[in-house]
């Protein structure tokens, strides 16, 4: 109990300080996220899309395929991306290892199949109610896949923060494949392993507890930058 | 005037998993006019306005039309499908996926949001309007883009008496303005009021085609006598 009050003490003077090392590491660990929502909601959502509205051979292998690969676990992930962009691995030359975009890449194959999986799902209910009026309309596929997307993007923006939570809460990856250089690839999740590891519980919890609060305030912005509760134009 | 009409449907069949619900159904539908659809549950009512309109596959046959009707019918189904938006949404999105211009298609959903009474209820959400609403709003979403060809099936099913009028004046006035209509109906008070033309059909098959008077005055199976009758038919 002491130690949590103590994390909570301890998070509020970071915040209240703005303890640089804090905010640079805050914002490496927007960035990171971020930036893997958004290439991820780029691959997932189109791909869930066409998942529920397109018919063909091992569709139901492709979705369980998905579905399985929601449980994939971070460190295997990690290690995978770090062999690749290792110095003697295929992706070498590239010289991204230990860099947030090799952490960047590593979320975005995590938090792909939970986006694209969650997506399907949702998409397929909506096309389930829509199918018929959209044939009768004679749509085109792009044309079906955006009004589904459309009419769906409240379900869609879960699917997206649903990523995000994952992704912002990951640890076992990106400490792998970014290495928890300070000043350089050290991102909340890592900083508080580390703390941990050296017996400073008070400040990994209010690190923890900074961790929460921006999670939270991610969730509240996006909702309120999408205007979700509003109707577009007509 | 009708460019995709006469419609020479030949030899229809529609089966599933072995099991044949139309035909084999030989039918022409001649320019202008109502043409009602009546006959017993499971009579293939539903399933021949499908196949004519292409949202049905079929097992054998072909439908020739005089030219290619993809945006020149419209299908109203028993169940209307409004997508998840406002009542003015819902009116321009045909016209969207035409490409016609927003003011244009602005101007077309105040109009038709006018004739079917919901003026004051553009922004509603769709799926927040009674069944009446709702079907009325089908209805004008499918003659907004003025189709030759209008399918509907059962539109007034669980509608009370002044959403079933309504429903009915709508369609006398797109009959008169030249949309030539086919629809299944159960109620034979409403095939009486409406029709031009009348088709009885049972177990998958045409019984009986022809003009209304013909059909309901001079029967010629005994079916259709049973039926007109308001004997059990089956």
């Amino acid at each position: 109990m002491n130690d949590i009050t103590l994390g909570l003490l301890e998070a509020a003077r970071l915040v209240m300080t703005l303890d640089p090392e804090l905010v640079a590491i805050s914002l490496l660990s927007l960035r990171v996220t971020l930036s893997a929502l958004v290439f991820a909601s780029l691959i997932a959502i189109p791909l869930g899309t066409l998942l529920a509205i397109q018919r063909f051979r091992f569709r139901r292998t492709a979705i369980a395929l998905l579905n399985a690969l929601m449980g994939l676990p971070p460190v295997v992930v990690g290690l995978v991306v770090y062999v690749l962009l290792s110095r003697s691995g295929p992706l070498g030359v590239l010289g991204l290892l230990f860099t947030p975009t090799a952490m960047i890449a590593a979320q975005v194959i995590i938090i792909t199949p939970l986006i694209a999986s969650v997506t399907h799902q949702a998409m397929r209910d909506l096309w389930s109610d829509y199918h018929d009026l959209l044939i009768s309309l004679n749509t085109s596929k792009a044309q079906r896949i955006a009004t589904l997307m459309w009419d769906g993007r409240r379900t869609l923006l879960t699917a997206a923060l649903a990523g995000f939570g994952r992704a912002i809460g990951e640890v076992g990856a990106i400490m792998i494949v970014g290495g928890n250089i300070d000043n350089a690839t050290r991102v909340l999740t890592t900083a508080i392993a580390l703390e941990t590891g050296k017996g400073n519980f008070a400040l990994a919890l209010g690190l923890g507890f900074v961790l929460i609060g921006l999670a939270i305030a991610v969730n509240f912005a996006i909702h309120a930058l999408s205007r979700t509760e509003r109707e577009g134009r007509w | 005037m009708s460019r995709i009409l006469p419609l020479h449907a030949r030899g229809l069949e529609v089966r599933r998993r072995g099991k044949r619900l139309l035909g084999p159904v030989d039918l022409t539908l001649e320019p202008g006019g109502l043409t009602t659809v009546m006959g017993p549950n499971g009579s293939g009512k539903t399933t021949l306005l499908r196949a004519l309109h292409g949202v049905e596959r079929l097992s054998a046959g072909r439908i020739d039309w005089a030219a290619p009707p993809e945006a020149a019918q419209a299908f109203v189904f028993q169940t209307p499908i409004m997508l998840r938006r406002s009542v003015a949404a819902n009116l321009v999105y045909p016209l969207k996926l035409a490409g016609v211009p927003r003011a244009t298609r602005l101007a077309a959903a105040r109009d038709w949001a006018g004739r079917i009474g919901l003026s004051d209820r553009l922004d509603t959400q769709a799926p927040r309007l009674s069944g009446g609403e709702r079907q009325k709003l089908a209805l004008a979403r499918a003659l907004i883009r003025q189709p030759q060809m209008l399918f509907l099936d059962e539109p007034c099913a669980s509608l009370d008496g002044a959403a079933t009028q309504a429903i009915e004046d709508l369609l006398r006035k797109a009959r008169d303005a030249g949309v030539t209509i086919l629809m299944a109906t159960h109620d034979l008070g409403q095939a009486r009021r409406l029709s031009d033309r009348a088709i009885f059909m049972r177990a998958g098959q045409i019984e009986e085609h022809g003009p209304a008077g013909d059909v309901f005055d001079r029967p010629t199976s005994a079916a259709l006598s049973a039926f007109l009758n308001g004997d059990i038919v089956t």
